[in-house]
């Protein structure tokens, strides 16, 4: 996984709330077996139109935003489902960092997982980032995430909470298995304390 | 270890087990059993074919396909060559990682979380997870159940546990009797209309009260299904008579003395008196309505007496556009009714309700009945001994009869992943979970409901209380 220290960047503002995992890559999109390629379909519905042609309102399909890092947007960000995709399309369009009042838990989860940054912050702060963010290619934002802040383009720093755990997976670009297999003596043990009852599968 | 604090049937799953607490409070927790299909895990074998790792518990896996199949006539193979490729994918890890595996000839096949349960391969007691969010369905067999993204599918592969924190705790408490007409279904459409798609977030509901208990397996795994459609990763039921009365004689569930042994142990399970939760809704079952979702979220959702609301009295900017997208998306009009709302295809499936009480209840409105002229109705069996149950009791016949389509397992047009799909603008009345834009195909516009008002909407080509058929 990449590391995560600090990120300067283009937001691009989406003040949407329920953006769901459909509407992140819809169904159609997660028949491939490789993690990467699903950027050019991030946000489909919204970004094409039946003909594929983008739509020119939409604010991925503008400079300077078709660069954006960071995105913006409302309530519960990510809600649905459990496919990764979702976080993978972010990725690999360019996306390292959302910022947004709440997000579904699985999201939140997967996020982390795949180098992606979520960021809580309550709503008038996101909507204040949004304004920031439609200012455009000279409105750049920072996020530090050793100092846990997002640093507006007027300077002003704005703190956020990240759990000690992820921050640390984050910064170092950790691997959840390696970690977790300096514990395989406790697996083994608990193991050896399964009930009788529960067979295996045979 | 002595516990003396009185604990909730998610504390006591929860803590037995925990491999280990780190300092921060992330648990190592232990996973019982892992069920993976096509879509999520070809990403997860293959990083752990790169790091050279192996499935530490083949016999705690078991794989199947699902959502990419084809439900027509499969002798001729999946002519889709994404969808060829990501079952194919499958074929090859199961094999090369020992994996136990339901391929898609096998009777045994169906929809990951109705296979679960009827298998025996879930049971009371058990941390299960799935890279799926409807992995929700199985905590009404009384387990921590919960979906999970690639990467923990690989980090469970690889170590058979999960780096977890506790989540919050919710009692959703549904006291009375349900109205005839009214089924698990519209419990669960009813408190997400309550809670919210986010209401539940961070927290474990535990479904209880009179009404739950008196639901079926079925019904209550209905319930637990959508628990992730009010935010919330898992739902949990308490395992009782009914709970045992069902694990009993399923393929892979323990036998005699260990049956007894297992039941013994799943009594201590329910919830002490006194246990503490973070939050409790509370609903009367006796006020509940057929339900049915207007709009492009499971939230969006009103009696099937209702009306669409108008998105002018929404006093937050956000939230009105939010319903104003949804009333245009939906091709509805603010204050319209939703009975009588025309449709073009009927979906009864999903792990939902496609399980065979959901055929019956179909079956029992579809009996002597015609589908109106126009429509397409859709009936797909959640698993191929659902289907088998189903011709045995004669139900595929009604339904053919009746002019329904009667197909093999999968999950079909849940989602738009395999041939079924509906067709720009088309309208579902659909017995699956999700009514986001485009779930069941770009442009296609979804109303859940349960499967005797997918039913009713069949035979008469309209959105209809099926309370008229009584
Ligand atoms: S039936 Fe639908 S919700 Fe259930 S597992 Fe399949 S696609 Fe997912």
């Amino acid at each position: 996984m990449q590391a995560f220290t600090t990120l300067t960047g283009i937001a691009a503002p989406l003040p949407l709330a329920n953006v769901d995992t459909d509407k992140i890559i819809p169904a159609r999109f997660l028949k491939t077996i490789k993690r990467t390629g699903l950027g050019v379909h991030l946000f489909d519905t919204l970004r094409y139109d039946a003909e594929g042609k983008e739509r020119p309102e939409f604010v991925l399909n503008q400079e300077p935003y078709r660069h954006a890092e960071i995105l913006i947007a409302h309530e519960n960000f990510g809600c649905g489902s459990s496919r990764e995709h979702a976080p993978w399309a972010l990725l690999d369009f360019g996306i390292r960092c959302v910022i947004a009042p709440d997000f579904a838990d699985i999201f939140f989860n997967n996020s982390f997982k795949n180098g992606i940054l979520p960021i809580r912050l309550p709503r008038p702060v996101c909507d204040l980032l949004i304004e920031d963010a439609k200012l455009g290619g000279n409105a750049r934002v920072t996020i530090d995430l050793a100092r846990q802040v997002v640093v507006r383009p007027n300077g002003e720093e704005i703190a956020f909470d990240v759990d000690p755990f992820r921050k640390h997976s984050l910064l170092e670009g950790l691997d959840d298995i390696g970690q977790t297999l300096m514990h395989a003596a406790a697996i083994d043990a608990y193991e050896t304390t399964q009930p009788d009852w529960m067979p295996g599968i045979r | 270890m002595v516990e003396t604090a009185p604990r909730t049937l998610f504390e006591k799953v929860w803590d037995s087990h925990v491999v280990e607490r780190l300092p921060d409070g992330t648990c190592v927790l232990y996973i019982d059993r892992h069920l993976t299909h096509e879509v999520t895990s070809p990403q997860a074998f293959e990083s752990l074919r790169m790091a050279g790792r192996k499935v530490r518990r083949p016999d705690a896996t078991i794989a199947v396909v699902d959502h990419n199949i084809p439900t027509s006539d499969r002798s001729a193979g999946i002519s889709e060559p994404e969808s060829r490729l990501q079952v194919e994918t499958l074929e090859r890890n199961v094999v090369e990682f020992g994996v136990p595996y339901f391929p898609v000839n096998d009777p045994r096949q169906g929809i990951v979380h109705i296979i679960g349960p009827e298998q025996g391969i879930s049971l009371p007691g058990m941390t299960i997870v799935c890279g799926d969010s409807h992995t929700s369905t199985h905590g009404a067999m009384g387990a921590l159940a919960f979906g999970i993204g690639s990467s923990e599918v690989e980090h469970v592969l690889a170590t058979q546990t999960l780096l977890q924190k506790p989540a919050k705790s919710m009692l959703v408490q549904v006291d009375g009797v349900l109205p005839a007409g009214c089924t698990a279904k519209d419990i669960v459409l009813a408190i997400i209309g309550k809670i919210g798609t986010a209401g539940g977030t961070g927290h474990v509901i535990e479904y209880a009260g009179e009404a739950i208990r008196a639901l079926d397996m079925a019904g209550r795994m209905t319930v637990c299904n959508m628990t992730i459609e009010g935010g919330a990763r898992a739902g949990m039921i308490a395992p009782d008579e009914t709970t045992f009365a069902y694990v009993t004689g399923k393929p892979f569930a323990p036998k005699g003395a260990a049956l007894e042994q297992a039941i013994a142990y799943w009594r201590t399970l329910p919830s002490d008196a006194g246990a503490a939760y973070d939050s409790v809704v509370t609903l009367n079952a006796a006020d509940i309505s057929p339900m049915v979702t207007w709009g492009t979220n499971p939230e969006a959702v009103v009696p099937i007496t209702g009306t669409v609301p108008d998105p002018a009295a929404e006093p937050d900017e956000g939230k009105r556009a939010q319903l104003q997208r949804m009333v245009e998306y939906m091709a509805l009009a603010p204050g319209q009714k939703l009975a009588g709302v025309p449709i073009d295809v009927v979906f009864i499936g999903s792990c939902t309700n496609g399980r065979i009480e959901d055929i019956r209840a179909a079956a029992a409105i579809a009996k002597g009945r015609k589908v109106a002229s126009g429509v397409r109705a859709l009936v797909v069996p959640g698993s191929g001994i659902v289907k088998q149950q189903a011709e045995a009791e004669g139900l595929d016949r009604i339904l053919l009869d009746a002019g329904f389509e009667w197909r093999e397992a999968g999950c079909s047009m849940c989602l738009g992943m395999n041939p079924d799909k509906l067709t720009p603008g088309q309208r579902c009345a659909s017995t699956s979970n999700r009514n986001f834009e485009g779930r069941q195909g770009p442009g296609g516009r979804t109303h859940l409901v349960s499967p005797a008002m997918a039913a009713a909407a069949a035979v008469t080509g309209k959105l209809t209380d099926v309370r008229e058929f009584a």
